[in-house]
């Protein structure tokens, strides 16, 4: 069972929307939340779907978790948590404000706007709280690891919130996606194996979710590949280049 | 906004280039990203054939303007933005009763696609071309302006965006009307001509049927010349369905869909398996009636995701022009009789009978009979190609630009009277000094 409305924090994205066509699909009321106005993208999903659709206002760095929840209007019984940053870890290392804009994008946001979520949804039959993290939280590369390590924490978060939460029916989930076309790697080089299309992400979730699992690599290659990475000692490691 | 590299292709992944490619999220953004860039050209879902969504220096990605705007229940009216998949469309309003007037043989195209090929459907007979059920569009130049074009508001834009192959603007959204369904079904018959003049002979007693095509053995020969198989549809009404079928009328039966997992080599297209198959299949089509379902009877190839693989990696060129009904049946019998002397068989030979031209300026369509084929890009295929232009000119045919990659800036010129005053209002509109693709640089439109 799926609980309503579906809340997507960070719907403008290319998983988000997918997520929300998925959703309503299903027959979900859908909340839309994003940085900017998408009130068009609930008239579409409305128009497809014959759903209920609402969008609303949402930075994950503004602070005010608890503002935007008691303006919401009602108690979401799904929250899916999308928004994040990659960044550029060249940026990131140079500047500091860049790294803090990509920790609080991936981490201190994320988490605060989901223990607000927590803290009203104890009771909400079904009620289900969904974390996209990444595979790149599972070891810190040279390539990108502040956006990495801000994961590690998002990944580390979901799963003591998914603890904390199990005995009084709360469910968590924790997304692994690996690499996905969208917006954030347009113009990356991305192996085609082991590389999702966002609409397939989105399917893997609301599978994921009507299971009730933990914890999901949304492509199941990445499992393989990730129990590899991590079991290279960090002697050998950290010589690589990955 | 920063664009991108990457390489892009046809569907017919011939020719490939390295483009600049920028996805605007909305229109507002596209409209932002315009006025400094070069010349650039729209790309959809990248279902044309050639190298017309193609320009390296600014390729703009249409496919998240997918937003469905607004729908009249009444009337079947729908307003969307243009990079909207047909798939989508069909998806969300077939269980509610209602379909796209015209649809090409693919669903994974985009509305704004569809408007600039002024795309034709096994239907044209008696229904013409998409552009003919769209009533307005919206137009962004470029420059500034974003234009609403229709037959009463600017006019000559209008007749100039349908078929223009996206070289008069970026088209941002749309509206045109559904047609109401009473079922997901269609009722088909299938007849067999043994020759050219028995499968135009039944296109010409069959106008009362809603959809007709032929698929046609391009190799056979002499008295076998046109030998066809020729199907004719209709949506069929709820009460012509099984009681199971009626009470559920609009379901459609799942597919799913399967891959080509890798490019086939050159020699799986020998002319021996091409002659195989296309005997196989004419075998396959048994004379008679069948209740078939709505998708497969549009789109077979859909269920099988990038089929343009099995022309392996050098792609494949598509091939169709339409003869003046006058000229048809000569014409035809020159053009099959130079492909199968050729031995270049197509897998997909597809004739069909096509009504009035539409008001586009370059929209493809004339009375008289289309030919469509494809070939892998072989040197002597292209060469046939050649030799197959000269027999459509003499004809006073016409080739159509959604499929081409090879047609020289002549031969286009002799097909297309509407082309002088097209290039006219590219000038006057200072279009051909923003929009410009890979194909309007060839064929210097």
């Amino acid at each position: 069972m799926i609980a309503s409305p579906v809340l997507i924090l960070g719907a403008r994205s290319d998983i988000g929307k997918a997520l929300a066509r998925g959703y309503a699909a299903q027959g979900c009321e859908v909340i839309l939340a994003a940085r900017n106005d998408i009130a068009a993208d609930a008239t579409d999903l409305a128009l497809r779907t014959g759903v209920q659709a609402r969008a609303v206002l949402f930075d994950v760095t503004d602070g005010e978790p608890d503002r935007f929840f008691e303006g919401l209007g009602a108690i979401p019984g799904t929250v899916v948590m999308v928004a994040g940053l990659l960044g550029d870890q060249a940026e990131s290392a140079a500047v500091d404000a860049a790294a803090q804009q990509v920790m609080d994008s991936n981490y201190n946001g994320p988490a605060r706007y989901l223990l607000a979520a927590a803290r009203r949804m104890a009771g909400v039959p079904g009620g289900c709280i969904i974390g996209i993290s990444s595979v790149a939280g599972e070891r810190g590369r040279a390539s990108n690891f502040v956006y990495g390590s801000a994961k590690a924490g998002f990944t580390a978060f979901l799963s003591g919130l998914r603890n904390a939460h199990a005995r009084a029916g709360l469910h968590v989930m924790t997304v692994k996606p690996g690499f996905v076309r969208t917006q954030m790697t347009a113009g990356l080089k991305l192996p085609p194996a082991v590389t999702a299309e966002p609409g397939q992400v989105a399917d893997a979730i609301i599978r994921a979710h009507r299971a009730r699992r933990d914890v999901i690599y949304t492509l199941g290659r990445w499992r393989p590949i990730m129990a590899i990475i991590r079991a290279i000692p960090e002697s050998v490691f950290k010589k690589l280049s990955l | 906004m920063m664009p991108h590299v990457e390489p892009l292709s046809g569907w017919g992944r011939y020719p490939v280039r390295d483009c600049a490619v920028w996805q605007p999220v909305t229109a507002e953004a596209l409209h932002a990203t315009l006025p400094p860039l070069g010349r650039s050209i729209a790309r959809g879902n990248g279902r044309s054939y050639g190298d017309a969504s193609l320009n390296p220096e600014a390729t703009i990605d249409m496919r998240r303007l997918d937003r469905l705007i607004a729908f009249d229940d009444a009337s079947g009216e729908l307003v969307c933005e243009a990079g909207v998949l047909l798939s989508d469309i069909i998806d969300a309003f077939v269980p509610r009763g209602w379909f796209v007037p015209v649809t090409p043989g693919t669903r994974m195209v985009t509305i704004g696609g569809m408007i600039a090929s002024d795309v034709h459907g096994k239907n044209h007979h008696g229904t013409g071309s998409f552009c003919e059920h769209l009533l307005w569009l919206d137009l962004d130049l470029g420059d500034g302006r974003v234009l609403r074009c229709s037959h009463q508001e600017n006019a000559d834009l209008f007749a100039a965006s349908c078929g223009g192959m996206g070289l008069t603007g970026m088209i941002v959204r749309a509206a045109f009307r559904l047609m109401p369904i009473e079922s997901a079904w269609m009722r088909q018959q299938t007849v067999r001509a043994r020759d050219l003049g028995e499968a135009m002979a039944v296109f010409e007693r069959s106008h009362a049927w809603t959809y007709s095509v032929a698929w046609i053995d391009c190799l056979a020969r002499g008295r076998d010349l046109g030998r066809s198989a020729i199907l004719l549809a209709d949506h069929a009404p709820a009460d012509a369905l099984d009681a199971t079928r009626r009470a559920e009328p609009l379901a459609r039966p799942p597919r799913q869909p399967r891959a080509v997992p890798v490019d086939l080599p050159g020699f799986a297209l020998s002319s021996f398996n091409v002659r195989a198959f296309n005997q196989l299949y004419y075998a396959m089509q048994r004379p008679g009636e069948a209740l078939v379902a709505l998708d497969p009877y549009f789109y077979p190839l859909d269920a099988l995701t990038d089929w343009n693989r099995i022309y392996g990696r050098r792609g494949f060129v598509q091939y169709q022009c339409v003869l003046p009904l006058a000229e048809s049946e000569r014409g035809l019998r020159r053009l099959l009789e130079a492909i199968a002397t050729a031995g270049s068989g197509s897998f997909l030979a597809v004739l069909k009978r096509m009504g009035p031209a539409s008001f586009g300026l370059l929209s493809f369509p004339m009375p008289g009979y289309t030919l469509a084929l494809d070939f892998p890009a072989t040197p002597a295929n292209l060469a046939l190609l050649d030799r197959l232009d000269a027999i459509v000119a003499d004809h006073g045919g016409r080739i159509y630009l959604t499929k081409d990659a090879r047609l020289s800036a002549p031969m286009l010129a002799l097909g297309y009277p509407g082309l002088a005053r097209f290039r006219e209002l590219r000038a006057q509109h200072g279009l051909d000094r923003r929009f410009s693709s890979l194909l309007s640089q060839r064929l210097e439109l």
